[in-house]
């Protein structure tokens, strides 16, 4: 095996106890432009999969909860 | 990897700004046609715009500005270099396009008596108009699509062309970035709307997708306009921009101008008599941020509290709204400090320079049945509203080319040979990520081919590049996330290649930065007053070509000519 693990933080942040994707919502999956949330499958709740990350935006503006906050990549912030 | 075959009339790929509008007008043209709009992310917030956009920087409104003069300041703009019909074709349907979109339900600045607020940026005549509620662009073109009946795919990426016994265009290939699956869609004419080349250089923060374009959009629309056998025009006419440092967006002087803001040295004084993004502009700030009087800053300190406050509502709201939450964390506010600034990572973009696949003023490129429109297509500093423009003509245009079509035949082992070019990198377990090929890739980029370019350093780039060539064989995807990258990666690295041979091409420098050859200092008018163009030949070769530059329909004068080369603010004259 020659593949490591490298840990980043998130700048995508998702708070479940408003998250609603337990009840069907995909809102912040959908409208991400580089496809990097996922709903989790066992919590059922959103999450950056991804550490591909614009800071535009979408995913926090049209959550219909609230639930998504987008912060500045560290590395950028 | 399951195959799925569609077949489609015309095929839009991309449906960020320039794709909606090239499949609403195919359809309105001919609501008959099967029009397909294919995105590689979701058509709701893809794109350049997703989050909308602050403002027209090129609106040609009578009253305020001729096409005749919009076509003069964007020939100046570009040192000469201009496919005049084609900035003319724009220029001329730039007012009818405002009041459609206007129609449609963008709401755009207007004065007291209704006549649109049009703003001074460019050097010498007045082409920009505020959207201060411009974030609901994207919903507009949605409905638009709706209404229009357009299909839509969305998280597909295409990543050739397919072409038939004559070169014609016979469809698109791709793949699902979520289940892997191979799209095979035949189609008579093919529109690629797929924005720049934004993900080339570094950002100079590291992080790879701090780039200043959307970084879905990573030249593949002008790697499959290359590989189908299309011509690409001037790519050494590198994008580069002025951005907050660290930050990727535009400080920005489009929007804060007209305002009284300005960009600045480190002593807070003017050096630049013109904000609008030239090659000649960039050079100066080059040599301002690199000098003693560096870095650079836009200045708004000076302003008043309502001033303020009113370009914080417009530049944090719209395009790029995590602005302010990037100033925030680090304590920036524009009413007590200056805000740094840096020049961007560089890429491929015609809506802010002049590069990319060469389309003529009906935005056919050079391949029968193949249109490009926006970014990735040739028209310079065509802005969204160019976007716009020629989303409108390729898509009306592709509409009267199909009619003539029969059906079309697509090259079967170009089919097998792209499948198994996909399939490959979820095969292997182990091997090279995506990620470090891309960021090797972009690295190089960074330390060969940024301006000041170095004939000598873009060999050894263009050596590189070739070894990458290699590398792109050995990477390993782990789920259909992953291929997306790996293949984006392949299109990175094609885009570098032709960056840096385009850049060797032109033995001169030209367009102030974006082509500053340091071992070719001087603009070298008598040998290359022309564009130049590259496509793939039949053995796979990258072949160059000089493409004269055709008459102008608007004549300069000497004076007009020279415009943009006294861009400095002249010396204050020393008291005596």
């Amino acid at each position: 095996m020659t593949i490591a693990i490298t840990r980043t933080q998130a700048p995508v942040v998702v708070d479940e106890s408003k998250c609603i994707a337990d009840k069907g919502c995909t809102v912040c999956v959908d409208v991400c432009p580089l496809d990097v949330l996922a709903i989790d499958t066992t919590r059922n709740k959103a999450f950056m999969k991804f550490d591909e990350c614009w800071y535009c935006m979408p995913c926090e503006k049209d959550c219909p909860t609230g639930a998504v906050h987008v912060n500045i990549p560290y590395l950028v912030r | 990897m399951d195959t799925i075959e569609q077949e489609y009339d015309i095929v839009v790929v991309g449906g960020g700004t320039g794709g909606p509008m090239a499949a609403v007008k195919a359809k309105e043209r001919n609501p008959k046609l099967r029009v397909l709009l294919i995105d590689k992310a979701h058509v709701k917030r893809s794109g350049a715009i997703s989050m909308g956009m602050d403002g027209l920087n090129n609106a040609v409104i009578p009253g305020h500005a001729t096409p005749e003069q919009y076509t003069k300041e964007i020939t100046v703009a570009n040192d000469g270099l201009v496919d005049q019909k084609g900035v003319y074709a724009y220029a001329s349907n730039s007012y009818a396009m405002i009041e459609e979109l206007d129609r449609w339900g963008v709401k755009f600045e207007k004065d007291e008596t209704g006549d649109y607020a049009v703003r001074k940026v460019h050097h010498l005549g007045s082409y920009v108009l505020p959207m201060p509620e411009g974030h609901h662009m994207k919903r507009v073109l949605y409905r638009q699509l709706k209404r229009a009946r357009v299909d839509i795919t969305n998280r597909v990426v295409v990543t050739r062309v397919m072409t038939g016994a004559q070169g014609e265009v016979a469809g698109v290939m791709g793949f699902d970035c979520r289940t892997a699956d191979f799209h095979v869609i035949k189609a008579k004419s093919v529109i690629i709307c797929t924005g720049a080349a934004g993900r080339l250089g570094l950002p100079a923060s590291g992080y790879l997708w701090g780039t200043y374009e959307n970084p879905t959009n990573c030249g593949e629309g002008h790697v499959m306009a290359y590989h189908a056998g299309a011509e690409l025009t001037n790519l050494e006419c590198f994008q580069i921009n002025p951005l907050i440092k660290d930050y990727n967006g535009p400080a920005c002087a489009y929007v804060t101008g007209p305002f009284g803001g300005y960009t600045a040295n480190a002593e807070g004084q003017r050096f630049i008599e013109c904000d609008y993004w030239s090659g000649q502009m960039m050079l100066e700030f080059f040599n301002e941020l690199e000098g003693g009087r560096g870095p650079v800053f836009l200045k708004l300190d000076h302003l008043a509290e309502e001033t303020i406050a009113e370009i914080e509502h417009i530049l944090h709201t719209n395009e790029r709204p995590s602005r302010g939450r990037f100033h925030e964390r680090r304590g920036t506010d524009y009413r007590k400090q200056m805000i740094e600034m840096h020049i961007s990572e560089i890429g491929f973009c015609s809506g802010h320079s002049a590069s990319g696949i060469w389309t003529n003023e009906r935005g056919e490129c050079s391949i029968p049945g193949l249109y490009a429109a926006g970014d990735c297509a040739s028209i310079p500093h065509n802005y969204m509203l160019g976007a716009f423009v020629y989303g409108k003509f390729c898509g009306e245009n592709a509409a009267s080319y199909v009619a003539d079509q029969g059906s079309v035949t697509p090259d079967s082992d170009a089919i097998a040979r792209e499948k198994e070019r996909i399939a490959a990198p979820l095969r292997l377990s182990e091997g090279l990520t995506p990620w470090q090929v891309e960021y090797k890739t972009r690295r190089i980029v960074n330390d060969y081919l940024q301006p000041p370019k170095v004939t000598r350093k873009m060999e050894i780039a263009v050596q590189r590049f070739d070894e990458i060539t290699e590398d792109l064989q050995h990477m390993s995807a782990e789920n259909p996330h992953e291929l997306m990258r790996a293949m984006e990666a392949y299109a990175i690295r094609d885009c570098a290649e032709l960056a840096a041979k385009a850049s060797l091409f032109r033995t001169e420098s030209r367009w102030g930065l974006y082509h500053l050859r340091v071992d070719h200092p001087e603009r070298n008018d008598a040998d290359w007053f022309c564009h130049t163009n590259v496509r793939k030949s039949v053995d796979g070769d990258m072949v160059f070509r000089k493409r004269q530059v055709d008459p102008y329909v608007v004549e300069l004068n000497e004076q007009e000519k020279s415009a943009y080369q006294r861009l400095r603010v002249a010396s204050p004259a020393q008291a005596a």
